[in-house]
Formats: structure tokens, sequence, C-alpha cells
């Protein structure tokens, strides 16, 4: 069917509840009607926060034969904004807000390979496209990407589910993904030109791979992927953001976004997508104390190191001593100095 | 006559529970199934076709390879319809407002300004498949889209039949197509001076059914052959005249195509036995496509197996039939307009309903599987 894009909220009842791996806890939703989840769809959810009702994006990982249930599974990141701690302390019972499934990220018909990418909690939007993908006898194959073992969701389930098309690499066991190698693999083959690529993982993971796509002349319309689940290059921090036009200086703390941050300020911001794809919400960057870390997918990999726009929406700054994302020494405590990005806005 | 038992008198025991009755009126058309979007002349590498599938505008065009492309006809930016846009290179097509474009399976290939590409910027794009001369699509469930359930239109593209067919826009809903194929007594009071006659409503017919398909027979014996096919009994026949024995073996396969096996043979030469070479047989071959509620594509043909080298047999039969089948167009426009007149009245039906009633219940039932009324 046409893609839906209009949401339908509808109250939802929490069934099920329980941890998966580290810090990931999957969360049932039963629907009053059966709910038509193709694979690669997520539901959108209210969460009641200290902050207000939080709206956050969850990718569906299977539904109950009668489709009446759906499985998330939500990540509880380390620098909460609220929306994932909500979700972990919900028990069975509770009634939310949710919408029917939402199709952003679908899988296509007919690709000759077909290359799934996960990487942490980005197993959830390819989860089910394995699963399809199964189904229709397509040769696919299902690459896991963890920092841990007991930190990846479903390894097991999709052990058994998938032989020999899953691989798992591990960080801390010394089997970390090469990009560059999977990325020659397929530009190899001969069907090169018709595989797809469906990935769903951290930023960096994401840039590697569009980068080492782009690089390799494969077709940009078959590198696919789903971009709510993207975090950082580096943990969210506090930081400053100035407009010197306006007389504006406002601090973004790590649980909110810039564009929040400058909206509360009074700054009349233009946006749509509110997930880094669309650039509307890109900003000028005049003079930066730290660094960005571009988290959207609009701009290019030459734009984003040039550092003179940033989307608003997703991105942010950090201060410049910090260490990234699982580098072996990173501290535990944020900087006493925050980064400070001067910018100008339409 | 086809008859229902009667049920048994009831005794002491509660009566089992009936069925769900099948509805005459009006209802939806299931998604997961093949529907014809068009001719296969008619989508091209050169040109965008624009056709309504099921209440959803369709963008159609070819591949320089010649696959099919069924793209919604809206783009991702801002609904500007595609096919109003233009096919460059081999296999994209391009918004005819700000110029984006999508390759055939709706991916957005280039965006106006920027360096990137949208990951969301998509248009659905619906399963196609070339066969019978026709370019089926399916806009349901794409992993449910297996051609094995496309219909049996065989006739359409064998080298032992031969004719050809138009598409009539018609002003109705699909089942009342469906309806009409399904009993053709109607051809007595409709189609008077071409293949009516007394005996189609006379003769008695056998109608069964299964899981996607309903087969209505009828056999009139021994009757003067109606100008159409005394017409065709004399191309094969030079000079014939006399009784034939005539049969109409109308083939339902779900949702929505009716082949119909007809012809005559001399009288008493074995063709109800199964030896037919004596006469001269047709297929009519119907597959409907709702456009909306209350229209449809309605592509048709007329395939022979006798003559085959004849076009001049092809044409005067197509043209033929086309005349026939504009005095159904007439009286379905009227049903319509008289059914949006009268809301809220149901229709009833007659023991003549008997196989489109089935086909109605095949229907219903890929409805509810879909989750729909
Ligand atoms: S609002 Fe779309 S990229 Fe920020
Ligand atoms: S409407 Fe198609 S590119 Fe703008
Ligand atoms: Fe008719």
């Amino acid at each position: 069917m046409a893609a839906d894009h209009t949401p339908r909220w509808q109250d939802v009842t929490v069934v099920d509840t329980r941890d998966v791996a580290d810090r990931i806890r999957r969360v049932v939703l039963r629907y009053d009607a059966p709910q038509p989840a193709r694979a690669g769809a997520h539901v959108d959810v209210e969460i009641p926060s200290g902050e207000g009702v939080l709206t956050r994006s969850y990718s569906v990982v299977d539904a109950s034969d009668d489709g009446r249930e759906l499985a998330l599974s939500v990540h509880l990141s380390a620098t909460s904004r609220g929306g994932s701690a909500a979700m972990h302390a919900l028990a069975p019972g509770a009634v939310l807000r949710a919408t029917q499934p939402l199709q952003n990220f679908p899988l296509g018909v007919g690709a000759a390979r077909y290359v799934l990418l996960a990487g942490g909690i980005g197993i959830t939007a390819v989860a089910g496209m394995a699963r399809t993908l199964a189904a229709r006898r397509a040769d696919y194959e299902l690459v896991y990407v963890g920092r841990t073992r007991p930190a990846m969701a479903y390894l097991d389930a999709l052990a058994l589910a998938h032989g020999d098309r899953l691989s798992a690499h591990v960080d801390d066991e010394g089997t970390g993904l090469d990009v560059d190698a999977l990325l020659d693999s397929i530009a190899a083959d001969p069907r090169a030109a018709a595989t797809e690529l469906y990935l769903c993982g951290p930023i960096r993971l994401m840039d590697a791979v569009r980068r080492g796509w782009e690089n390799r002349g494969l077709p940009a319309t078959n590198l696919r992927f789903e971009t709510f689940g993207n975090s950082g290059a580096w943990a969210p921090q506090d930081f400053i953001v100035r407009i010197p036009r306006l007389g504006v200086q406002t601090r973004v703390d790590a649980n909110s976004t810039m564009l929040e941050a400058l909206e509360a300020a009074g700054v009349e911001m233009m946006f749509d997508c509110r997930k880094g794809e669309c650039g509307l919400c890109q900003v000028a960057v005049l003079d930066l104390d730290g660094r960005l870390d571009h988290r959207d997918v609009f701009l290019s990999a030459d734009e984003k190191a040039q550092d003179s726009r940033l989307c608003a929406c997703v991105s942010r700054a950090v201060a410049a001593d910090t260490p990234r994302i699982g580098d072996v020494d990173a501290p535990p405590t944020p900087p006493s100095e925050p980064a400070v990005v001067t910018i100008e806005v339409t | 006559m086809t008859m229902t038992a009667p049920r048994p008198a009831q005794a002491s025991a509660p009566a089992p529970a009936p069925g769900p009755r099948t509805t005459a009126k009006i209802f939806g058309y299931p998604l997961n199934a093949w529907y014809v979007a068009a001719w296969d002349h008619e989508v091209t590498s050169r040109g965008i076709l624009a056709r309504r599938v099921c209440d959803r505008p369709l963008a159609l065009y070819r591949t320089g390879d010649g696959r099919i492309a069924a793209l919604a006809d809206a783009c991702w930016h801002r609904l500007a319809p595609l096919s109003k846009g233009r096919l460059v290179g081999d296999e994209e097509i391009q918004c005819p407002y700000h110029g984006m474009r999508y390759n055939a399976a709706g991916r957005c290939t280039h965006m106006p300004a920027q360096q990137t590409l949208n990951p969301s910027a998509t248009v659905p794009a619906y399963p196609a498949v070339e066969r019978y001369r026709y370019v089926w699509v399916w806009l349901g469930d794409p992993d449910l889209a297996d051609p094995a359930t496309i219909p049996d239109m065989h006739q359409m593209s064998s080298p032992e039949w031969a004719g050809d067919g138009r598409t009539i826009d018609a002003g109705c809903n699909y089942q009342l197509i469906i309806d009409n194929l399904m009993d053709l007594t109607h051809e007595e009071f409709v189609h008077s001076s071409s293949i009516g006659q007394e005996e189609l409503s006379e003769a008695s017919f056998e109608t069964i059914h299964d899981e996607r398909t309903v087969t209505v027979t009828r056999w009139m014996r021994d009757i003067d052959p109606p100008p159409f096919w005394l017409k065709n009994m004399r191309d094969k026949f030079p000079g014939f005249s006399g009784k034939v024995d005539r049969w109409q073996i109308i083939h339902f396969e779900a949702p929505s195509t009716i082949c119909i096996d007809v012809g005559v043979a001399k009288a008493g030469t074995g063709a109800p036995e199964g030896d037919r070479s004596q006469g001269v047989n047709g297929y009519v071959m119907n597959t409907m496509t709702p456009e909306t509620d209350r229209t449809s594509h309605y592509f048709w043909a007329f395939m022979r197996n006798y003559r085959l080298d004849s076009q001049l047999i092809t044409t005067q039969l197509r043209e033929g039939v086309h005349g026939v089948f504009g005095e159904d167009e007439e009286m379905l426009i009227a049903q319509q307009e008289a059914i949006d007149a009268n809301p809220g009245h149901e229709f009833y039906s007659l023991n003549i309903d008997m196989g489109g009633m089935w086909a109605r219940r095949i229907l219903e039932r890929m409805m509810a599987a879909e989750g729909r009324a």
C-alpha cells in the first residue's frame, strides 16, 4: 500500500517489558486493532517526562501473529534525554500514546543482493528486514556490530534464524567490523550495482560507510539508512550557542538540542524533519570554540569537514579535549569549560 | 437450475449458526491482488502513462531494458504528478516541478541544490509484471506479490489463439461488471440484435466454485444461431445454415478476471461431449480494474482459435464485440446512476445471480483477510 505518513495517535497498553541486553529493554505495546507493520517501520511514542511530553521514534522489532502487539527495544542512553529512562521505567499495564507503524525506511523489492548492517541498537531497524528477506528467499546477509556481546540485543535469536547469513562483529573480542573490507567485497561482486545496503547505527559507522560507498562509485540511492537511531561521535554535553546579531546567548544542555534551546530563547527557527535529513534548520557557524559533532545526513562529508554550517536539530558541540565515544581512556565526567558556537540564523 | 438444498426441518436440536450472508451491495476491492493497469503497448520508454488504479494514481513507464516501472504519481517533495515529468536516461523519471529524480524502484537519485540525498525521499514503487499482453500491478503488501497468482488469460498470448480488444472507461463500480458477465441471461434483453436469444433465459446452468474461481456452464442445444454466431460459423464453414449447439462457460478468477469460453457447433455433432471440431470457439477475455469506487478500467479482448491468419476477422470480431459491449456499458452507467440516486437501497438477488454471488463471497473473504470490511 502507499506509504502512510499521517500519524494516527492512539492509546496503547504496555503488556510486557524485559531486558534483552545491557541497557536495552524490550517493551511490547498492545493496540486495539491489528497494525500492519512492514520491515523497517517505526512507531512514534509520547513519553511523559520531567521536561514535558517527549516524542521519540522506535523501530518495530517484531509483531505478534494477530498484529495487535508490537515490540520495540529501547536503549538507555548514558546521558538520557529523559525519553529512554522513562521508557525503561514502564511496567505492564501502563498506557501510552503511540502512532501506527510509520514507514521511512522501506525495504526494496527485487535487488540482486541485500546487505543489512546494524550497529548496536540499530539492530531494531533491520531485524525485521532480515526476517522478511529470509521469507522471500532473497540473497541477503546480516552484519551486526557491537561493543560487547552482552550489549548486543537478540544476538542468539538472530543466529538461530539466519545461520551463516549472520556475521557478528564484537569490538572487545577483537572481531570489530572492517568497513573497507565489507565495502570492497560488495564492490567486487558482479552484482555490485544491484546490491542494496541497509544501514542503521551510530553516526561514525554511518559516515564511514557513506564515504566508502561514495568512494567506490556505488549508486548513492542503493545505500539506505535510518537516521533516528543516530548517536554522535561524542557523548552529548552542555555547550553554549551565541547569535551576536540578536544578542542571544544560551546554554544547550546535554538533554536538549540546539534547535530546542534556540526556540526556548525566543529565536524563530525554521525546521521540518527534526532528525537531520532535510537541512531546513541549518545555521551558519561564525566562530567555534570546541568541536562540532555533526549528526545529520543532510551535509556531505566535505561540507561537514568545513564546519561552516550545521543542522541545529541534531548536531552539537563538545569541548575540544573531549575523547570520542569508545576511546579507551574516555573520562567519566564532562569537562568544566563548555564549547561555544557562534552562529547566524536566517 | 442450480438450487441450494433446502435446510432439513428442525426437530429439537438448535439450528446451527448460519455463515455470514454474502452481501449483494457494492463493497470495496482487495488490494492484495494483481490488477491490469494497461495494455503492454501503452507502457513505453518514450513517455509516462498516468493511470489511477484502486484509487491510487500511478505513473507507468519502461526502463531502457524494458522493465516496467509503476510509481505512485506524486512527487515526494510537493506531490507534483510525476507523470507530467519526463524520463531521463535509461531508468529515471524527473519531477516536472523542481527536478527531483527517481529510479524505477522509486528511490530519489537527484535532489536540487544539495550534495546529499535525503534518505526518506522515495515514492512508492509497486510490483509490476507484464503478462498476457497486459501490465499487471500489485498495490497491496509487496511481500505477498507472487506472479503465480496472476489470473490465467493465456489465450491472449498463445499462438493457438488470435484476436484483439479494447479498453472501456466504464462509469461504474467493477462489481457491476462482474455481475454482468457472470450472468449472461441479460444477453436476451440487452443484446437482442446480435447474440441475444430466448433460449438463454430458458436454458439451465450449473455453477461450481473453489477458493479463487467460479465457473458457470450453460448449454443450449439444437437452436438457431443468433446473427453474430451465424457469421462466425460461415467464416469457418462457408455457406453454413441450420441448427447449432451453443455454449457459454464463464470462468471467474479472483479478484476480477472473467474468461468466457463461447461458441456454437453444428447441432448434434458432439460438442457437449467434447468434440468441437464442427464448430467455432471464441474466448471473451475480460479483466476489470477498479479505478475509483464508481469507475473502472475494463480491459477486454475476443480471441478465436480458427482462421488465425485473418486480420479481417480479427478486426470484424473486435468491432462487433465493441458494439455489443457498448450496450452493456450504457446499462452499467444507468445502473450506477440509479445506485447513486438511491443511497441505502439494497440489491436483491435472483437464481441467475448464483455465479456473481460466489464471486462476491470470494472477494469478501479476500477483503476480510486484509482486515478490511
Ligand atoms: S529540521 Fe530537518 S535537518 Fe534539521
Ligand atoms: S514537487 Fe517534485 S521536485 Fe518539487
Ligand atoms: Fe453483455
